[in-house]
């Protein structure tokens, strides 16, 4: 019974240091933002993008606010499960960054209703769940115009995850982009099923090599396209983040996701009261979206083109899918003078002229 | 499709299969021996890491090697005091040591994940790599590519030709008979697990080293999964396991050229197609119903208690 006894004891140290510590906790006013990340932060990569925006968003807010992060948590339960897990130790600002935990973040949201919630990539909002995303067409688009004006077999190869409007309009808006400088453009695109799969990335690179594709680029998560192109001498272009020191010949240039000044100013509108919930889609006016730095093979001609066309979508005057624009048949999808709108721009489900092969259906 | 491109597909063919090759052969020996090890998959990222690990550190590529053998190794040595020692069900251990091997692999490439390694570079063998398609087809792969044929022949020849091969299958088909003949029917065993999981971890190594030279967390990517399979569909025959690997490899490639070449077959059916294609093509060279009851290890997943 002695045991017992120490056991009751301990408990109740325990709880006391609990209780000791969440008063201190709300004591400071700092406001506490969690992070939910589908995979660990590595080196490159979606969740490595989030990450960096985490960090500059704390040095931009210093001590006003307080951080923590929950990597590689799947999709489903687990993920409930960890936003009710931050909600309940405090945290008021929870963003969660992978379009699995739309779901979860909504029920979450309903048994705390005071506390505020991003959801990224996402179609539903609620009183106090907000989503984010990027358009990252527009960075395509401008990678797009390096492929066109560094092929020489007018090949680019294109490794793709899952055959959903995303990454649809990824594949469209690069080879309008390579279409614009180069109308002899043809884009050979690999489905590998797999949103990660360093090995099939690299077999489908090969393939794309092999078949004449002399610039490589992907809508998957890892490296390998950038490395499989360098150990076969030919251009890359990545996504997500810079991966030129995987290919430092290989890598052209990257689109990559920048989540800095949107975290910012999120936490702002909270500490501010003024937050609300939006579906925020932010694109290169807004900094979302920028290119990484540029290869030194690429001509000075080339990159000047590419900083107009980058101005020219700040200001309005460039839109990626500015019509007129054909489908695979010859047929006129947007007409000429008008632009995609941004429902038309969710729901893409056919290719382009220019793309080689069908969308799986 | 021109000749140029059918060769580049068995190229690019031969490197795919090769994880496969070590991993279903070394599972081969420890299943021979009676004992089902479901952790490949655990120890190959594992191995895949270490390796990794040992030719950052050291930029040779016998380190790595030996790296990652030795952590395949060291895995296998847990599974086999828990079932072979402890006589824990088999089936249970090797799942949790997947598992372990999984977050073991993780934890120990958290530094690793921002280097880029320089791959390892094919052999050019002079006047052998020149000639036109058999040169490359045969003469143009890298080192690690090379061995795994090696140690095909190897183990051909130790399983059907040698003694010591005539015993490690005779305690997986009567270890009772082996025990009562005066062999250490446990002692064996161990060699047998051990064997797999250097193996094992050797296709981590060609994985990490050679195939995609960096790490990432689960790159092995279910291949061990895949290695444990074509061991059973080859019916435990060394030649069956190499062309089930091969013929793997090949039509994962293949059906990425196919996707290229614009031919209208959806790529989810396309992504199927390695493993349906495999499985039948193994079914239907090993579906003597003889030839499995010979092949397949009698007591196969079976704890053994030597004093019963």
């Amino acid at each position: 019974m002695a045991i017992g006894r120490k056991n009751v004891l301990s408990v109740f140290v325990v709880l006391l240091c609990v209780a000791g510590l969440s008063l201190t906790a709300s004591a400071a006013d700092k406001l506490k933002i969690g992070f939910v990340y589908i995979s660990p932060i590595g080196d490159a990569g979606w969740t490595y993008q989030h990450d960096l925006g985490r960090l500059a968003m704390e040095k931009n807010l210093g001590d006003k606010v307080e951080t923590k992060y929950i990597e590689n948590v799947p999709e489903g339960p687990e993920a409930e499960r960890v936003i009710r897990d931050l909600a309940k130790s405090g945290y008021d600002l929870i963003f969660t960054t992978s379009f699995g935990y739309m779901n979860p973040t909504l029920k979450v949201d309903k048994m705390f209703p005071k506390k505020r919630f991003e959801h990224s990539t996402g179609y539903k909002t609620a009183k106090n769940v907000g989503t984010y995303m990027c358009r990252f067409y527009e960075g395509r688009y401008l990678t797009g115009i390096v492929a066109g004006k560094m092929t020489e077999s007018n090949t680019l190869g294109y490794v793709a995850a899952f055959p959903i409007p995303e990454v649809i309009r990824g594949i469209n808006a690069f080879t309008l982009g390579a279409k614009s400088v180069n109308p002899d453009i043809k884009v050979k695109v690999i489905w590998v099923n797999s949103w990660f799969d360093p090995g099939k990335e690299r077999e489908a690179s090969e393939a794309l090599i092999a078949q004449g594709a002399d610039v490589i680029t992907h809508h998957t998560d890892s490296t390998a396209p950038t490395l499989t192109a360098e150990e076969k001498g030919v251009y890359a272009i990545a996504y997500h983040s810079d991966m030129s020191k995987y290919g430092p010949k290989a890598h052209l240039t990257a689109a990559t996701h920048v989540y800095g000044d949107f975290y910012t100013r999120t936490a702002q509108a909270v500490l501010d009261n003024t937050w609300k919930p939006e579906q925020v889609w932010s694109g290169i006016k807004e900094g979302s979206i920028e290119l990484a730095p540029m290869n030194p093979v690429v001509p000075a001609d080339v990159v000047a083109l590419v900083e107009k066309t980058r101005k020219g979508i700040i200001d309005g005057s460039v839109h990626p899918f500015q019509g007129p624009i054909k489908d695979q048949s010859g047929k006129i999808v947007v007409e000429a003078g008008k632009t995609l709108s941004d429902k038309e721009l969710l729901g893409m489900g056919y290719y382009v002229e220019g793309v080689l092969g069908k969308i799986p259906k | 499709m021109d000749g140029d491109i059918f060769i580049q597909i068995l190229v690019a063919a031969i490197a795919a299969g090769t994880p496969f090759v070590y991993a279903a052969l070394g599972e081969l020996i420890t299943e021979k021996s009676g004992v089902l090890n479901l952790g490949v998959e655990g120890m190959m990222l594992v191995g895949a890491i270490s390796g990794f690990i040992g030719m950052a550190k050291s930029g040779s590529l016998l380190v790595a090697v030996l790296c990652g053998m030795t952590a395949g190794a060291l895995m296998a040595l847990i599974f086999a005091v828990l079932t072979l020692t402890l006589m824990a069900n088999q089936v249970a251990s090797g799942l949790a040591l997947t598992i372990f091997g999984v977050g073991l692999s993780a934890f120990l490439g958290l530094k690793y994940t921002s280097i880029a390694l320089p791959g390892v570079p094919e052999l050019h063998i002079p006047f052998l790599s020149d000639i036109p398609v058999v040169g490359r087809l045969l003469f143009s792969h890298d080192i690690l590519i090379y061995s795994s044929l090696v140690l095909f022949g190897f183990i051909c020849w130790f399983l059907y030709k040698s003694k010591a091969g005539l015993i490690l299958r005779g305690v997986g088909e009567a270890p009772k008979s082996a025990h009562a003949l005066g062999y250490n029917v446990i002692g064996i065993r161990y060699l047998a697990v051990l064997f797999g999981g250097a193996m094992a971890g050797l296709g981590g190594v060609y994985l990490a080293v050679a195939y995609t030279p960096m790490w990432v967390e689960g790159m092995v990517a279910g291949r061990g999964w895949v290695a444990l399979a074509l061991v059973v569909f080859a019916s435990w025959r060394p030649l069956r396991v190499m062309a089930g690997a091969y013929l793997f490899g090949g039509i994962t490639i293949a059906q990425f050229h196919i996707q290229g070449f614009g031919i209208e077959i959806p790529s989810q059916l396309l992504s199927m197609l390695p493993y349906i294609a495999t499985i039948i093509v193994l079914v239907l060279i090993s579906r003597d119903q003889k030839s499995i009851r010979l092949n397949s290890p009698a007591s196969l997943g079976l704890t053994y208690h030597p004093n019963n």
